[in-house]
């Protein structure tokens, strides 16, 4: 018997695996009942799939489903640069930026987001018209709050403004977690602190700040199902609930939102995983070193050539994405 | 070794530094000419890497003073009064002295070739066809060019810290800071880097070298800085010092690292 090399292949192991009579059962008992579930759910007439398919591209519905989106997005962007700025405040130098950084995620995150959407919707009842001026001095503008503040508006501030809280602490936590020695390379380097942050500790936060920030963008998905409390009355949930009043079948139209929110949801889960491809580039996601040890070799030979002509040789990871 | 000058570019005097109470460097005092590679050993928390440190502000200095070239480092000295420096003027101040840490500290999202790239472009302005080039020339010089898309993940570590050697190059600095190079590196992966220092000395470059490498210290070092409890116990000739050394804890610490 040789182990050792020698110039004949080996022997492959030909072992008898170990059985899992454990998984086979598991597996059968888990199909069964989603049989069922599935039988009942398509033989039961009470959930009326023919309402369902009437009305899941009802003109009602699509609009609402636009809407739904328009304020997720809205929303998501203003909690994510106020999130960011938070989060900088909060590592600031400067003690007052760093409290009021403090205190704006205490508050937010502190009150319920049904409580500040109403106050949004009510917020021309505490202050009629918005005026810019001298303090204790002349009036340069005025204008009425409600053509300003529009329920559109309202909703959009207080899903914002309540989501940037909870994005502060993702954007914190990733800012955290990106090594010190990355700083400091960069500082030695003479970068300007604005740069360190843009182009060397964000970049590589992300790739924590990403997954939970998907999340949070899920949630808030369903979250704009509250804009009633400002009120706001084109959003998906609010366009299903007001047909399924006229026509007295709640349970189709709960089942038509709940396929909107999934196909969107579904599509935002697909946004995410190139997302999370892009910043975990170098990372996460590394291509093997060499693929092709000859297309190696022919690039090592002609090394002095590359230096002469670069872009011919190299491609531009970065190009695109700058 | 041989392209030492008369010309001290780098001047530390009476440098203290204190990390809460604690007093960590007690008055130390150096000066590396223009062209000179200064070794400096000693063991750990002899607060050898905090000098070095103190050298480009990544540490504030707590007394003393530290210049570089015409450069006051971190102050300005107006009518007798030391006024700190701004963030941008230190950053000015940066750019002229390069750092090699021991842990590379690459950035793992950008390739070889843009790590090196990064300052040139992002610093000085330097246009991107220009900067590039540069960056394959000092990634050929460290003997990469064929890892120049290569993430640092790809990388070695030796290669890593080739690549970050070249990043360091790369704004043209006149003064070159190496923070333990070697000490986080395979052995076998260790020769790699020390060849790249070794012909960077060679080619004029000052150097401040920390290291446990008394090998390199003996070949390439033209003077040797043996540091303990945050004072220097012995400087001078490398060859003689680690021939020769005058001191018991010198001694001491020689015969468990050779």
């Amino acid at each position: 018997m040789d182990h050792h090399g020698g110039n004949k292949a080996p022997v492959l192991n030909d072992s008898v695996p170990v059985r899992h009579p454990g998984r086979w059962i598991s597996a059968l008992v888990i199909l069964g009942l989603l049989a069922l579930m599935i039988q009942s759910v398509v033989t039961n007439t009470n959930f009326r799939w023919d309402v369902v398919g009437t009305y899941i591209l009802d003109t009602k519905v699509v609009q609402g489903v636009g809407w739904t989106l328009l304020l997720t997005v809205a929303s998501m962007v203003i909690a994510i640069v106020l999130a960011i700025l938070l989060a900088v405040m909060r590592q600031s130098d400067n003690p007052v930026l760093r409290y009021t950084a403090w205190l704006w995620v205490w508050f937010f995150r502190g009150t319920p987001v049904y409580t500040q959407l109403v106050f949004w919707g009510l917020v021309a009842v505490l202050y009629p018209k918005i005026s810019a001026g001298v303090p204790f001095g002349p009036e340069l503008f005025s204008v009425d709050t409600n053509t300003v503040i529009t329920a559109l508006v309202a909703a959009i501030l207080g899903l914002g403004l309540n989501e940037s809280a909870y994005l502060a602490e993702i954007f914190r936590a990733g800012l955290k977690s990106v090594d010190k020695g990355q700083t400091e390379a960069a500082e030695a380097l003479g970068m300007s602190n604005a740069k360190i942050m843009w182009r060397i500790i964000l970049p590589q936060a992300m790739r924590i700040i990403v997954p939970p920030t998907g999340n949070e963008t899920i949630g808030m998905l369903k979250t704009t199902s509250l804009v009633l409390a400002v009120p706001f009355t084109l959003d998906l949930t609010f366009a299903t609930n007001a047909l399924a009043n006229r026509i007295y079948l709640p349970v189709p139209l709960l089942i038509v939102a709940a396929i909107w929110y999934l196909v969107i949801t579904s599509l935002l889960m697909v946004g995410q995983h190139y997302i999370e491809a892009y910043y975990g580039k170098g990372v996460d996601n590394l291509a093997p070193a060499v693929i092709n040890p000859a297309a190696a070799k022919a690039s090592a030979a002609m090394a002095p050539s590359a230096a002469a002509e670069p872009s011919l040789m190299m491609d531009d990871p970065e190009d695109e994405a700058e | 070794m041989s392209t030492t000058t008369d010309k001290p570019l780098v001047r530390i005097e009476g440098l203290h530094k204190y990390f809460g109470p604690h007093h960590v460097l007690r008055g130390i005092d150096l000066t590396v000419n223009q062209g000179e590679v200064s070794v400096v050993i000693g063991p750990s928390g002899s607060g050898k890497s905090t000098m070095l440190r103190c050298v480009n502000l990544l540490e504030s200095i707590s007394a003393g003073r530290i210049s570089v070239g015409d450069q006051l480092i971190g102050y300005r000295e107006v009518n007798g009064r030391l006024h700190d420096l701004k963030v941008k003027e230190i950053a000015a101040q940066r750019r002229e002295i390069g750092m090699v840490f021991q842990r590379f500290n690459l950035f793992p999202h950008k390739t070889a070739l843009y790590n090196v790239m990064e300052a040139p472009v992002q610093v000085k302005g330097k246009n991107k066809g220009a900067a590039k080039k540069q960056a394959l020339e000092l990634l050929d010089r460290v003997g990469l060019a064929d890892r120049a898309n290569h993430y640092p993940g790809q990388l070695s570590g030796g290669q890593q810290q080739r690549v970050a050697i070249a990043r360091a190059l790369a704004m043209e600095p006149e003064l070159m800071l190496f923070d333990e190079p070697t000490s986080a590196l395979d052995p076998e992966l260790v020769g790699d880097v020390l060849n790249v220092m070794k012909d960077l000395a060679k080619s004029g470059m000052t150097m401040i070298v920390v290291t446990h490498e008394i090998g390199f210290a003996r070949e390439v070092g033209d003077r040797l800085t043996f540091m303990d409890g945050g004072v220097v116990v012995e400087s001078g000739d490398p060859r003689e010092i680690i021939a020769n050394p005058q001191h018991a804890r010198t001694k001491e610490f020689l015969s468990r690292v050779l």
